[in-house]
């Protein structure tokens, strides 16, 4: 019997009798991190680390929710388990479960790149890794996040002096503060969207230093903000909320953005290529790090990087469920 | 390249029309003349020969990666671009240069004179000295097909700002066969008589589609109606002892039409006619089906010439006695048109496309039902004081279609789309019942909200049956009305039909599959209106 499984309500573990990120009510659920695809409401008992607790409880309520630091060792029934940074998202982890000697890694969500917000990533060595494949194509090879920002510094600094307010669409847990810490408060004041804003609390409220944003909620009069610029969810951008503002620009930051097609469907002004997921040579790197021979591919462009794996001397396959039905929230 | 690709990155990422327009205006102002030509001549699908097969580019873009060909074939079609998928797997480049556009395009032209081994060497070499953005438009250039926007009007709005001339001179100045590598600013922009070209075209008037009751357009005397053919727009211009048919794509396609030479021997010179190809045999009007023989062919076979012959249904003139008249109201270009197809003999590859009679629209909207009958696709609406304008301009002109034809049916198969929609399932396969079978008998791709692909890609996700490469097979369990222009027998497909335009109309929810259509309906259909 492996450590781990895949059974239709998602990963099992039959030693510990335990699921990860499951996407059905199960008695006791391991969660990588608080994006809605991965943690879900109605299970019996939750455990998370500390670091993603508090997002996880604002949007779930008052869950059974245990925590534990990175690093610190579980044992549950006959698997030792332990979380370890997985760099998408603050809080966010790679779940390590040995049984028998056997260790296997369900990364969850993760990026190898340093973002300054996120406990950085660290390889995991095992045999059997479960990795993402969001971006698993060569076509998306992600620049350098300082010279993202710098050219989102650039579209805003120009928005603010044609008189326009610079509005810019993003998930809100995790892309939101990522992009808040790479703004320049410099060119203005930024402004937020309620659903941004409240992630926002919970995250300073945990001592994570956040840039100083004014809510833009119902009272606020956008004309006492000359050239500031407005984080908001993609689904703000085009509503009544967002036309109060007068003469603006949109843009969009993700990943998804490095194509050409999906940049214009999305028909913003601009898009940005920012993303939380690893890119081509970031999954090569990081499936590399961790010494495995067994790569299981989710989420993503799954049989295409499963078969560039297995031709390149992995034994990859593709998990058979389709997790995460719902890719809304964090596919960026 | 870098200003170019500067032009190009405004005019692509934003959705404002005066945007747009203000970048390419400041374009015309400030960069060197010959990159402005060639600018014009790409942004109007001019581009230089092809000097690499794609087959050469797709191998040495994967080289230069480091990835396998076949990686390579299944990331294409997901980015839905060729130049892109290069510029994109591409390593980051080792140098920065900024050459011209035209410094670009000459080397492209001199590519056509090298071997294979030297032609790589150059354009690997471009490659590794350009950014992502400008690689993606070296690769534009090189492969052709630079359709990135810009409509004749966004582009002849932008001439005009930047030469302070009129839009509509710009425009007819743009038509017809120059060549930009032997063409200066001076002479296509700014010389005196735009017509000095003997072949160049008039820039075509096109309606829209009706979006209100007819009633709403006035008094029915105003308004002259005619039938709307399904064939090709196209000018037929007779000049100093040639003549020249134009399609609406600028296309110039006299030599595909040789029967219409005989024109000359029948129609004074100086005379420009606007009209609908379409096949005439000796009984009469044929349907779209028989002249699809004809399109695409470059040369015709002599017994294809006489087994579907093309008249020009000459519906407008343009130019008369070798005057400009579009600016004369419909009334009078069309009195001068049917006193010249009067006199015609009934042999001669042009005659009139006669107008509908009416007295109230109630009685118009009777005649449009008929349209099928008279193998037309509904009516045209012409306000009879209207000049002849340029581009598609609302108010004197309007489309009046028939209804679509509309059948419902079961989503068996689901593709991802590419380009725009590159993550999300949009190309669908549809069948019908025959007894307890589906047979599939149509594809679709378009019709739906963005909203609704997004709903339906989720469910596809979760409702695979069996992966063929690209293509999934999955539960039936949703209908959709397919509507689609037409319909004809096709052996090739095993359900024997095929249809015209066909695009998902409806998603009808409120149907259990058992009450899609059947094969027999789409077999009535087929003998009511094939
Ligand atoms: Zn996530
Ligand atoms: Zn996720």
């Amino acid at each position: 019997m492996s450590a781990l499984t895949f059974t239709p309500s998602g990963i099992y573990c039959p030693a510990g009798d335990f699921y990860i990120d499951p996407w059905r009510p199960v008695p006791r659920a391991l969660i990588t991190h608080g994006h809605a695809d991965h943690a879900r409401g109605g299970m019996g008992a939750y455990l998370a680390t500390d670091l993603a607790a508090p997002v996880m409880r604002h949007r779930l309520g008052d869950i059974p929710l245990e925590t534990v630091s990175y690093g610190e060792v579980r044992q549950i029934g006959g698997a030792s388990v332990s979380f370890h940074p997985a760099g998408h998202v603050p809080g966010s982890a790679q779940i390590r479960v040995e049984v028998a000697g056997e260790v296997w890694v369900a990364s969850g969500d993760y990026k190898v790149v340093d973002d300054g917000l996120s406990t950085p990533f660290e390889p995991v060595t095992c045999h059997h890794f479960i990795t993402e494949s969001t971006f698993g194509l060569p076509v998306f090879r992600w620049q350098d996040q300082r010279e993202i920002a710098a050219q989102i510094n650039a579209w805003w600094a120009g928005c603010a002096a044609a008189g326009k307010t610079a509005f810019l669409g993003c998930y809100a847990l995790g892309k939101a503060q990522r992009l808040l810490t790479l703004l320049d408060p410099e060119i203005g004041q930024i402004l937020t969207h309620t659903a941004i804003e409240n992630t926002n609390a919970v995250m300073r409220a945990q001592g994570i230093d956040l840039p100083t944003t004014v809510l833009a909620g119902p009272d606020l009069v956008p004309k006492d903000h000359p050239g500031a610029l407005v984080l908001a969810p993609p689904s703000a951008l085009d509503s009544a909320w967002a036309r109060k503002f007068g003469p603006n620009e949109t843009a969009f930051a993700s990943g998804w953005m490095a194509l050409r097609g999906i940049r214009r469907r999305r028909s913003g002004d601009r898009g940005f290529v920012i993303s939380d997921h690893p890119d081509w040579s970031g999954l090569l790197e990081a499936i590399k790090a961790t010494g495995a021979e067994n790569i299981y591919v989710t989420h993503g462009y799954t049989d295409i990087f499963a078969r560039y794996l297995s031709e390149s001397g992995w034994n990859a396959q593709v998990v058979p469920t389709e997790f995460g039905g719902d890719e809304a929230e964090d596919a960026a | 390249m870098k200003s170019f690709a500067a032009l190009f990155n405004a005019i692509d990422q934003s959705t404002k029309t005066t945007v747009k327009v203000a970048a390419l205006a400041d374009y015309f102002q400030t960069a060197p003349e010959t990159d402005r030509i060639w600018t014009i001549a790409i942004f109007s699908g001019r581009r230089p020969k092809r000097a690499v097969t794609t087959t050469r580019l797709r191998e040495w873009g994967a080289e230069v990666a480091g990835i396998p060909l076949w990686l390579f074939e299944e990331s294409y079609p997901i980015v839905g671009d060729l130049a892109e998928t290069i510029a994109l797997v591409l390593p980051p480049p080792a140098s920065d240069t900024d050459h011209g556009l035209s410094h670009w395009i000459n080397l492209l032209r001199s590519l056509s004179d090298v071997d294979e081994d030297a032609r790589k060497t150059e354009v690997l070499s471009a490659w590794d000295s350009l950014d992502t953005t400008q690689r993606f438009l070296f690769n534009k250039l090189l492969t052709g097909g630079f359709r990135i926007g810009i409509s004749q009007k966004l582009m002849t709005r932008a001439l005009a700002r930047a030469t302070g001339r009129g839009e509509a001179e710009m425009a007819h100045r743009l038509m017809g066969d120059w060549d930009p590598a032997s063409t200066t600013w001076e002479q296509l922009i700014e010389a005196e008589d735009p017509t000095s070209d003997a072949s160049r075209p008039y820039p075509f008037y096109l309606a829209y589609g009706l979006d209100a009751a007819a009633e709403t357009l006035g008094e029915p005397e105003e308004w002259q109606a005619e039938w709307k053919w399904d064939g090709i727009r196209g000018q037929l211009i007779l000049r100093d002892g040639a003549h020249y048919v134009w399609s609406r794509g600028e296309e110039l396609m006299t030599h595909r039409f040789p029967e219409l030479a005989r024109a000359l021997d029948f129609i004074p010179d100086g005379t420009v006619l606007d009209g609908e190809l379409l096949v005439w045999s000796s009984d009469g009007l044929q349907s779209f089906n028989a002249l699809q023989k004809r399109i695409g062919r470059k040369t015709v076979p002599k017994k294809l010439l006489s087994e579907a012959p093309v008249i020009l249904y000459a519906y407008d003139l343009l130019e008369w006695q070798g005057d400009d008249i579009r600016q004369k109201p419909l009334a009078k270009r069309r009195a001068t048109l049917c006193d010249l197809c009067d006199n015609l003999p009934s042999d001669t590859p042009v005659k009139l496309s006669p107008s509908v009679a009416f007295d109230s629209w109630e009685a118009l909207a009777a005649i449009r039902a008929t349209a099928r009958d008279a193998s037309a696709e509904g009516l045209m609406l012409k306000r009879l004081d209207s000049p002849y304008l340029t581009g598609r301009k609302k108010g004197d002109w309007w489309k009046w279609k028939l209804d679509p034809l509309t059948i419902d049916a079961v989503m068996i198969y689901a593709q991802s789309g590419h380009g725009r929609r590159a993550n999300l399932f949009t190309d669908f396969t549809f069948a019908v019942w025959k007894g307890n079978e589906l047979i599939p008998f149509t594809k679709a791709y378009s019709g739906l909200t963005d909203d609704e692909f997004r709903r339906i890609t989720a469910w596809v996700k979760k409702n695979t049956r069996e992966r063929f490469g690209p293509v999934r097979s999955v539960t039936p369990e949703h209908v959709f009305e397919i509507a689609f222009e037409g319909i004809q027998a096709s052996p090739r497909h095993k359900s024997g039909v095929a249809l015209r335009f066909p695009r998902m109309s409806r998603w009808r929810h409120d149907k259990p599959i058992n009450e899609a259509n059947s094969l027999d309906d789409l077999n009535d259909m087929l003998n009511t209106f094939g």
